[in-house]
């Protein structure tokens, strides 16, 4: 009966979703207060039955009620509490409701945000995102429905949660890698709403860029997430396989990374608007496309759902019309977005311009790769390849070079235009000390010449000794230097922090790239190995019982310059629900780099077949990623935001020039962000 | 207005030079990083050429896994139950990978004949099969469907 009460929730959250999506844009479209006004409750009304449905979901997991076919697949009697609450995302249905939930999230959110945005705006933003709430609602209600029962005759148990899936990461990743992707849903719904109402100024740029930052910051932590998973549970000692599934967030990133950027030139200088349009546009659809990909089962990938061609042509339907519908509005709407053209060849536009060149072509690389093998399969007549690793490399690795060239120069430079002497006077003491420590620490600390090495180091170096100089610059006018980095805004530390993130996360992936080693091996007990300074020892296994696996757990002591570190343990579990084995890795992870060892498989006479890594500086990836996420949110807590109150009788004027305040404030010094 | 235009000319061509270097380099990077993939009744019918880079799918035989005892080499015959491949491959392999299922094998044809692998993917859920996979064994099926009509037609029904 209750997982009856949870379909009938989503039914009813379906219902809400048309009226959402009907109702408030007549409204707005007629100017009548009171359809508009209802956007608010009604979005109030999806959250709260989506999450009656998630958590009726997650009550029949967590009482073990395998007539519901999810619960069946996807749960086990014996699975640890907290992986049968969190199973609720471990499989297709289920994952999709969550996803959807988020989404009501998301408007509840804009609902509580919008106090300061007119009647008519934040009406049309809520029912767009309700008519994405109607798309994937009766999708699962025509497709996937997670309340599906297996009547008459339920299952006993379970067939377990799939083993990979058994792990802390699976509590965290799903629902921020969610969070940040349905997060770009309310930028493309603030995009759609300025093309309907043709209001696309400094204002709707200050209302979209938090939201934007949010959701990006989150997406941030959400990919870190996964590539840290990747790394200690698929135990092949990499962090990120250009996977099909892999690749679409890290395209609406790349993306959304470009949209917040372009935004900012938007809000601070009214340039670059229909473009700015475009990248929501075009941030959203990739996320659709990610769930096409990972939902459809077109392509092989460790994170592919089970196959149901019913469900790809779905989302593909979906897609095209979000797609085609946005295009077409852009199309009619975008000419009368006039954007000024008042900026000079040296001014931070056109670095935000070049900014956004190297993003977009880094994400159409990746998804012309990602996409390549469906599109060959369909024109050679069935033919299959593979697109791997070295083709995103070979693409993916020099633009993000050029990229963080740039990225010294971008933050220093003025809008409208900078002086080429002061671009000079900035920049030279800061190459000249990036070139010459540069090459100096690696050849100091390799004793020879490493050319990928330097590169790496003379490219950090010379971002963040521009961004020492810069805060230097900034902080000097006022009476004390505390006092003028006080002075400095929220926002333009959040870039500062976002930058230097970056940095660390580039440095720690070039630098684990040319320094890890890995060396597979035969150990019987008591036998040794070398790599690098260090020489692991196999002391043999121990039968090692979990909760609801059994394993054998190697112990193998590190020792380095014949001293004793530490024993790392790696595990060979079988989960005994499913008779399915996993590996669990032993890891010793420092700051400046990290042991591995990963089990293979027992062979006759007690020897054990293992993977032995040593990888510097991984962990600055992960690290790096920490900092992106803070930066991006401290930008969001920027007061600017807050400030403005904007009443009922401007909102309606089509005005596309309002930007003389901001431009006065962009030239203050704290207010210089990017 | 007139230099308005210029400016807006000017970075249209910036951007249209920069897009055809990206898609020229793209397009360059993606004809030389292209991995085919062949069912083992293609390696069967020759067309592989020995060295070259390619993938392999198939089910791993019942019985034909033989790990080394030395070492980590382990020897395993691939197959869509029409053509069976000898892969060798040197390394650990994945958690799933069990006699009589599926895998997908990267690396290349020695002139002998042997398939060495420089790496194995076995499918990551149980109720998961890769699509290469599922395209080798479709594509045996279908041969060994067709097979058994024309030797019917050869035979009179002789095979069962």
């Amino acid at each position: 009966m209750i997982p009856e009460l949870g379909n009938f929730s989503l039914i009813l959250a379906f219902g809400l979703s048309i009226l959402l999506g009907v109702i408030p844009m007549i409204g707005a479209a007629r100017d009548n207060l009171l359809w508009m006004r209802l956007a608010r409750p009604l979005t109030a009304g999806i959250f709260v039955f989506l999450s009656i449905s998630l958590l009726i979901l997650g009550y029949s997991f967590v009482t073990d009620d395998f007539s519901v076919a999810f619960v069946a697949n996807h749960s086990n009697s014996a699975l640890p509490i907290q992986y049968k609450m969190t199973a609720v995302w471990g499989g297709h249905e289920g994952s999709f409701l969550f996803w959807t939930w988020m989404l009501s999230g998301w408007m509840l959110a804009v609902t509580v945000f919008s106090k300061a945005m007119p009647d008519n705006f934040v009406a049309r933003v809520l029912a767009i995102m309700g008519l994405i709430c109607v798309g994937y609602t009766l999708f699962m209600l025509a497709t996937s429905n997670p309340f599906d029962r297996v009547l008459p005759l339920p299952p006993a148990d379970g067939a377990d949660l799939n083993a990979a899936l058994q792990d802390f990461a699976f509590i965290i990743h799903p629902p921020s890698l969610y969070m940040g992707y349905v997060g770009f849903s309310v930028v493309f719904a603030f995009a759609i709403a300025a093309l309907i109402s043709g209001r696309l100024d400094a204002a709707w740029a200050r209302w979209c860029r938090p939201w934007a930052n949010a959701a990006w910051a989150i997406l941030t932590l959400g990919l870190s997430l996964g590539s840290w998973w990747a790394y200690y549970e698929l135990g092949w000692g990499g962090w990120w396989a250009w996977d099909p599934v892999e690749n679409p967030p890290l395209i609406t990133w790349l993306l959304g990374a470009a949209l917040i950027h372009s935004l900012a030139a938007t809000e601070k200088r009214g340039v670059f608007k229909s473009w700015t349009v475009l990248l929501a546009i075009m941030a959203f659809a990739s996320s659709l496309l990610g769930t096409f990909i990972t939902r459809s089962g077109l392509l092989t990938s460790v994170h592919a759902f089970a196959t149901d061609p019913t469900r790809g042509v779905y989302i593909l339907g979906f897609l095209g019309l979000i797609i085609g519908g946005s295009l077409v509005l852009y199309a009619i709407r975008a000419p009368a977005l006039k954007s000024e053209f008042g900026f000079g060849s040296w001014s931070r536009e056109v670095f935000l311009l070049a900014n956004n060149m190297i993003l977009v072509v880094a994400s159409a690389a990746i998804l012309l790769g990602t996409l390549y093998p469906m599109v060959y399969q369909a024109i050679s007549g069935g033919d299959l390849i593979s697109v791997g690793p070295p083709y995103f490399n070979t693409i993916f690795v020099p633009l993000m070079g050029i990229l963080v060239v740039l990225m010294a120069i971008g933050p220093i430079s003025r809008w409208k235009k900078t002086s080429a002497t002061y671009l000079r006077q900035q920049l030279t003491r800061v190459a000249i000390a990036a070139v010459v420590l540069g090459v100096a620490i690696p050849v100091v600390l390799t004793l020879e010449v490493p050319i990928a090495a330097i590169g790496t180091a003379v490219l950090a170096l010379w971002v963040t000794f521009a961004m020492a100089s810069d805060l230097w610059t900034k902080s000097g006018n006022k009476s004390t230097r505390l006092a003028g980095l006080k002075s400095l805004s929220l926002s333009y530390w959040g870039m500062q922090l976002a930058h230097f993130g970056f940095i660390m996360t580039m440095a720690g992936a070039c630098l684990t790239s040319i320094y890890s080693i890995e060396r597979s091996v035969l150990l019987q007990a008591g036998q040794s190995a070398e790599l690098g300074n260090y020489t692991f020892v196999f002391n043999g296994t121990e039968p090692y019982q979990g909760p609801n696996f059994i394993a054998d757990e190697a112990s193998i002591s590190v020792i380095r310059d014949e001293e004793f570190l530490f024993n790392l343990y790696a595990q060979k579990r079988l989960y005994t629900a499913s008779g399915t084995p996993a590996t669990h890795m032993g890891i010793d992870g420092r700051f400046f780099r990290d042991l591995f060892v990963s089990l293979g498989d027992p062979r006759a006479g007690g020897a054990w077949s293992m993977t032995l890594y040593v990888k510097p500086f991984v962990r600055w990836i992960w690290t790096g990623t920490i900092f992106i996420a803070l930066g991006g949110i401290l930008a969001v807590t920027d007061k600017r935001y807050r400030r403005y109150k904007v009443r009922r009788g401007e909102a309606v004027s089509v005005d596309s020039k309002q930007k003389t305040g901001d431009q006065t404030s962009a030239v203050s010094g704290g207010e210089l962000t990017s | 207005m007139k230099s308005h235009r210029k400016k807006t000319l000017g970075i249209i061509l910036f951007i249209a030079a920069g897009l055809s270097v990206a898609i020229g380099l793209s397009l360059y990077a993606l004809s030389s990083n292209i991995d085919l993939f062949y069912t083992p009744t293609q390696v069967a019918a020759g067309e592989v050429t020995p060295g070259q880079r390619i993938r392999v799918g198939g089910m791993v035989k019942e019985g034909s896994v033989k790990h080394s005892e030395e070492q980590l080499q382990v020897n395993f015959i691939t197959t869509d139950y029409a053509h069976d491949v000898d892969v060798q491959y040197s390394g650990i392999l994945p958690d799933l990978f069990r006699e009589g299922q599926g895998i997908v094998a990267e690396g290349s044809m020695t002139p002998e004949g042997q398939f060495v692998a420089s790496r194995v993917l076995a499918k990551h859920d149980e109720n998961y099969m890769s699509v290469e996979v599922k395209a080798a064994m479709d594509a045996a099926e279908r041969q060994r469907v067709m097979g058994q009509i024309q030797e019917q037609g050869q035979s009179q029904g002789n095979y069962q």
